[in-house]
């Protein structure tokens, strides 16, 4: 019997093996969350691998049957645990398309603002915790470090760290604390040197760089076939934003805003002559691209903030809408897209009259992801797999919802 | 491609099997029969002038007569609703399509309905499926692996549906 692969590491090339089942998981330090993974293993090379899902389940959309749009904002922070705030956004914006209800200037530079902290936040624990996959524990404690910061910002906006249901149906519960735009930008300020360190403890790392690069290749077709987005998709090299490319009623919230989409273009990206080239043994789709796509998209949120701050503190209107908890809403049916931290996150709701939706609906981002697993680790080493669904960052609350 | 014109040519490649369509809504819909999805489906990824590459998202609406006393209210026969959401990422444009299923297969409540999978066109159709067969109750014919996908394999019923009842115990674990 032959392995399954031509790979140099594996020494033994004669060595008889048996077919072994490996239970990776669902409280596997590096899986993520409560993912379980059967591997089929030969020896130390992995020939299949069935992702098994459903330990968080939690039974959300029958949940949004029976709660009007503006009380199932609290399950929305459930789903996406590490980026409450976008999916806030993503569902307040569907019922509000429902509505056909238009924000003044003020709530949407909030929106963009509170939002972009949001991503730096994720891409941050994503960044942090893929460090972890990859056996080094000092920049997921450093990742950390900023992420608190953040999320002082965010309790003292709303009162939560983890589970905010700041942005609602018609714009924000409350509008921000006097004195917080100054502390922003102190954070900002401070956290954008930060940035470059990353970038050498981990981007340029030697180590990671083996362990990342040439890995877990996903090749645009297939990403497009399986549907994954956000940062996964644009490291294969597809030029994809919903920022740029959504729905008008996204997109709007940004026109103005200066941003470049960040994906490779003729073996460059933009913005990257701070940071550290593309290593030879990388190939475009692999774990190193997707890590390294997530790493500019922070910087790139960072300056999407001072923007946003600009704006914000001298657009007019208020910075919400007043919407009741039990608004009648319109017979139809609405379905937005927005751009969240690890996908585009897609919100569905169908309305037959009443003030609670008929069906709510959350098609998320991390499940897609995760579902093109099994494509890439075929044929991978047993210690590629966690570096693999690693760099897919998922959440497992938004899988399971 | 403006809306209206691309509905002829749908109806004109397609004839019956393009069953109906809401231009006017927040999200412009076309209705497939369920014979014809797997062709529909095939052009529309396919086509040079439209490349549907990308499903977004299936869901299963489920309309159900709630009881006597609001019958009277609702404007629908009982059915289910399977909405695919589909992006095409050269153009940029999203497409809604539905197809309407009777409740139950040959009206004998338990028997579930049955529709092509499109998993083989789009592959993230794969886990949606399932996904929709979990909680819907819809059967994929032609899907590599139709289990259930969230909740447990042994789990009763369907829980999206609109009838269903929680089961008062499961495995020993009382519910109320």
């Amino acid at each position: 019997m032959s392995t399954y692969t031509d790979d140099p590491r594996i020494v033994e090339f004669d060595v008889r093996t048996d077919e072994m089942l490996v239970n990776m998981g669902p409280q596997h330090p590096s899986t993520h969350g409560v993912l379980r993974l059967v591997l089929r293993t030969d020896g130390e090379v992995v020939s299949e691998v069935t992702p098994h899902i459903g330990y968080l389940h939690r039974c959300a959309e029958k949940i949004g049957e029976n709660l009007t749009p503006r009380q199932w904002i609290p399950y929305t922070d459930r789903m996406d645990y590490l980026a409450g705030m976008n999916m806030n956004l993503g569902w307040a914006m569907t019922v509000e398309k429902l509505l056909k209800l238009d924000l003044p200037e003020k709530a949407k530079h909030l929106r963009v603002l509170i939002c972009e902290l949001g991503r730096v936040a994720s891409h941050l624990v994503g960044m942090g915790a893929y460090g972890l996959d990859l056996g080094t524990f000092s920049p997921f404690l450093y990742a950390f470090r900023e992420r608190e910061k953040i999320l002082d910002l965010f309790e003292e906006v709303c009162g939560a760290r983890l589970t905010y249901s700041y942005i609602t149906v018609g714009g924000a519960t409350a509008d921000l604390p006097r004195g917080w735009l100054q502390k922003c930008e102190t954070f900002l300020d401070q956290l954008e040197p930060i940035i470059i360190e990353y970038h050498t403890l981990l981007t340029s790392n030697a180590i990671f760089v083996r362990r990342a690069a040439g890995i877990g290749i996903l090749s645009p077709e297939m990403a497009i076939g399986y549907g994954c987005t956000g940062p996964v998709l644009r490291g294969s090299g597809v030029d994809q934003d919903l920022r740029r490319d959504g729905e008008a009623r996204y997109t709007e919230m940004y026109s103005g805003y200066a941003f470049e989409v960040i994906v490779e273009k003729n073996g460059h990206y933009p913005k990257d002559h701070h940071y550290p080239p593309v290593p030879a043994s990388a190939v475009l789709g692999d774990c190193w691209h997707r890590f390294y796509v997530r790493m500019l998209e922070v910087v790139q949120s960072i300056d999407l903030v001072r923007q946003a701050i600009d704006r914000y503190s001298i657009a007019t209107g208020s910075w919400g809408e007043p919407v009741k908890l039990t608004e009648k809403l319109p017979k139809g049916e609405a379905y937005l897209e927005t751009e969240a931290p690890k996908g585009q996150m897609g919100f569905y709701i169908v309305s037959e009259g009443g003030s609670i939706p008929w069906r709510a609906r959350a098609r998320s981002s991390c499940f897609c992801n995760l579902s093109v697993t099994h494509e890439l680790c075929r044929g991978c080493l047993i210690a590629d797999v966690p570096a693999i669904v690693g760099s897919l960052d998922i959440v497992m609350g938004e899988i399971d919802r | 491609m403006r809306g209206t014109e691309f509905l002829e040519r749908l109806k004109e490649r397609f004839g019956e099997r393009i069953t109906g369509s809401n231009l006017e809504a927040l999200d412009p819909w076309i209705e497939v029969s369920p014979e014809g999805l797997l062709d529909v489906s095939r052009y529309l990824r396919d086509e040079p002038a439209l490349r549907f590459s990308m499903l977004n998202c299936i869901t299963a609406v489920d309309y159900f007569e709630p009881d006597a006393k609001k019958a009277a209210k609702v404007t629908w026969k009982p059915h289910l609703e399977l909405v695919y959401h589909l992006w095409s990422v050269p153009h940029r444009v999203s497409l809604v399509m539905k197809v309407m299923l009777p409740r139950w297969k040959n009206d004998s409540p338990g028997e579930l309905p049955e529709l092509p999978s499109v998993s083989r066109l789009w592959p993230t159709a794969d886990w949606h499926e399932r996904e929709v067969y979990d909680l819907s109750g819809i059967r994929f014919l032609g899907h590599p692996n139709l289990r259930r996908i969230l909740c447990p394999e042994d789990w009763v019923g369907h829980p999206l549906r609109k009838d269903y009842e929680m089961p008062l115990e499961y495995h020993g674990i009382r519910n109320r």
